[in-house]
């Protein structure tokens, strides 16, 4: 449990929610006509308002970046080890926020919320959301903050996307992007891992077309699969062998189909987890954002052409043993960066944990990232 | 600073957009911003340094010199530096080659093994051990030792022109006998 009175916890805090009236139109067409975003905020915004950070979430996380609910200690902010009093993301120092995005099942509109046209749950009616549409009602929230410029934008992964399409969006209400574990577009392997994620959902029989919530089901097992897929994705193979091997759970193989091996439980154990509170319809939009996102697309395919317009410094970290969203996805951001002149570091980090790497605490990826905000002048 | 980088930062011109291969903490690039307001950014591969690097505010890539400079466009910089770190290259032809492609000009420093002390010492059976060759050779990371006369005959055969050479010991320059009695080596080229 996380202590009330642990100093480097911000303690406990409450999710909040903006409404936005205003109709937002999407990168694919659609329009939403109204939405919420949920969010939570850590630190005091300085006088000057300049010292703000946005915390973009990846695939399965939210809002929650940090502390616990009052009424549900157990449930801690997903990084909190790198957000919060001393810190390296220093809430003493900035006023950091967690913002959920659209098209999510954790508080903000997404395909559960109600359709204004009929007042039942969008369900399969919810358009497919994008990294830039995301970014569009992230701006929609700084507003609402009353957040002209971030001092930086920060992300992994999904995240590392969002904090990446800010510089394109609104090069000047960025100063510092940190964009980790990330891929400019993900490779036609990591699409195809995707893929088999959705099919999965698509194919449960509870899925009805993605019109399960009136029909009191849910499309556990394919949610299930779909999780498992991302898992072992998400790990390295050695990080893999380290901590499960080939032990036996039952000490002798059974020569049957219940759990042998300790990875095949953890595999079912996280599965079933899952399947219990994340939306299937929301697993299939946010993994089609990470799919469509390519902002050289509208370049003849130069990232460097599509970064052009940015202004804000980079930090890009990657980690060695990702294999999801391996270095080389990273050293090519870098390169378009390096193209245009912008103020970029990059460090390859020799840490073990995969794509999830950038969760853990590694002291050269949290002292790296310390001395990068320390810098940053406010 | 170390005697060879004073003098590398001499040779860079105000404004000059400068790449700094195996940057250490990057203190050379700090100086370079300070004092004549040259952008530029460090290629370091070690961890401590990099970290360094950042604390210092100072441009870095985290990255192998091994594999080339891919991530450089052709003479996207003006003067691309290796400071006391050719010895330690595995590729060196490569390396020298990839730092003319990206570089209008080239600055290097290494230590001299021609020296009087180098050369006394394996005269006596010893490898070398001294303030520039800090390294016993059961854990040096220096694979390519060589002398200045080494050094000038690769740039003929790489087509390198020498514009500028400064040979010194224990900081101070050395004209008389730059190959017995120099230990450090500083060198301006460019491509033909």
């Amino acid at each position: 449990m996380n202590a009330p009175h642990d100093p480097s916890s911000v303690g406990a805090v409450i999710a909040q929610k903006a409404r936005f009236d205003k109709p937002l139109r999407l990168k694919g067409g659609a329009e939403l006509p109204a939405f919420e975003i949920a969010y939570e905020t850590y630190g005091e915004l300085n006088a000057a308002r300049s010292n703000a950070v946005l915390v973009c979430h990846a695939l399965n996380a939210s809002h929650h970046v940090d502390g616990f609910y009052a009424e549900d200690q157990s449930n801690i902010g997903w990084w909190d080890n790198l957000v919060g009093p001393g810190k390296p993301l220093d809430t003493n120092r900035f006023f950091v926020v967690g913002s959920n995005y659209i098209g999510s099942c954790f508080g903000s509109t997404g395909p559960a919320s109600p359709n204004p046209a009929s007042g039942k749950p969008w369900g399969a009616d919810f358009p497919v959301v994008t990294v830039e549409d995301w970014v569009e009602a992230q701006a929609r929230l700084a507003d609402h903050l009353g957040i002209e410029r971030f001092a930086g934008v920060i992300g992994g992964s999904l995240g590392a996307m969002q904090a990446l399409q800010w510089t394109l969006s609104y090069p000047e209400r960025i100063r510092h992007s940190i964009v980790i574990a990330a891929a400019a577009r993900l490779t036609p392997q990591n699409i195809a891992f995707n893929e088999v994620a959705r099919q999965a959902i698509m194919t449960d029989p509870d899925f009805h077309g993605g019109h399960y919530y009136d029909k009191g089901v849910v499309p556990t097992r394919g949610l299930r699969i779909a999780r498992m897929i991302g898992h072992i994705t998400y790990l390295s193979g050695e990080a893999m062998a380290e901590k499960f091997g080939r032990l036996l759970r039952r000490g002798v193989p059974g020569f049957d189909f219940d759990v042998d091996f300790e990875i095949e439980s953890y595999l079912r154990y996280q599965g079933d987890k899952f399947s219990t509170y994340f939306d299937a319809n929301t697993y299939l939009r946010i993994t089609k954002a990470l799919d469509y996102f390519d902002p050289a697309a509208d370049f003849g395919g130069s990232l460097s052409a599509a970064l052009a317009r940015a202004q804000a410094a980079f930090l890009v970290v990657s980690f060695k043993s990702d294999w999801r969203f391996p270095p080389p996805q990273s050293r090519e951001i870098v390169r378009a960066l390096l193209d245009n002149r912008r103020i970029v570091s990059y460090l390859e980090i020799d840490a073990p944990g995969g794509h999830d790497a950038f969760l853990l605490e590694d002291a050269r990826y949290h002292n790296a990232l310390r001395a990068y905000f320390g810098n940053i002048e406010l | 600073m170390r005697a060879d980088l004073a003098a590398i930062a001499q040779w860079v011109a105000p404004q000059a957009r400068v790449l700094d291969l195996g940057c250490g903490d990057g203190s050379l690039l700090r100086t370079l911003w300070q004092e004549r307001q040259a952008p530029g950014y460090g290629v370091e591969i070690d961890d401590e340094s990099v970290l360094d690097c950042v604390a210092n505010d100072v441009n870095v890539l985290q990255v192998d010199l091994e594999s080339g400079l891919s991530l450089f466009a052709d003479h996207s910089f003006d003067c691309v530096v290796l400071s006391e770190t050719l010895q330690t290259i595995h590729r060196t032809e490569l390396l020298m080659r990839e730092m003319l492609r990206v570089g209008r000009e080239v600055i290097v420093s290494f230590p001299n093994f021609g020296h009087w002390s180098a050369r006394l010492q394996v005269a006596f059976g010893r490898m070398p051990v001294s303030e520039t060759l800090p390294y016993e050779w059961y854990e040096t990371p220096n694979v390519h030792h060589c002398t200045i006369v080494d050094f000038e005959d690769l740039c003929r055969r790489l087509g390198v022109r020498i514009r500028e050479r400064l040979v010194l010991h224990a900081g101070q320059p050395v004209t008389f006998l730059p190959n017995l009695l120099g230990s450090l080596a500083v060198y301006r080229c460019t491509a033909g």
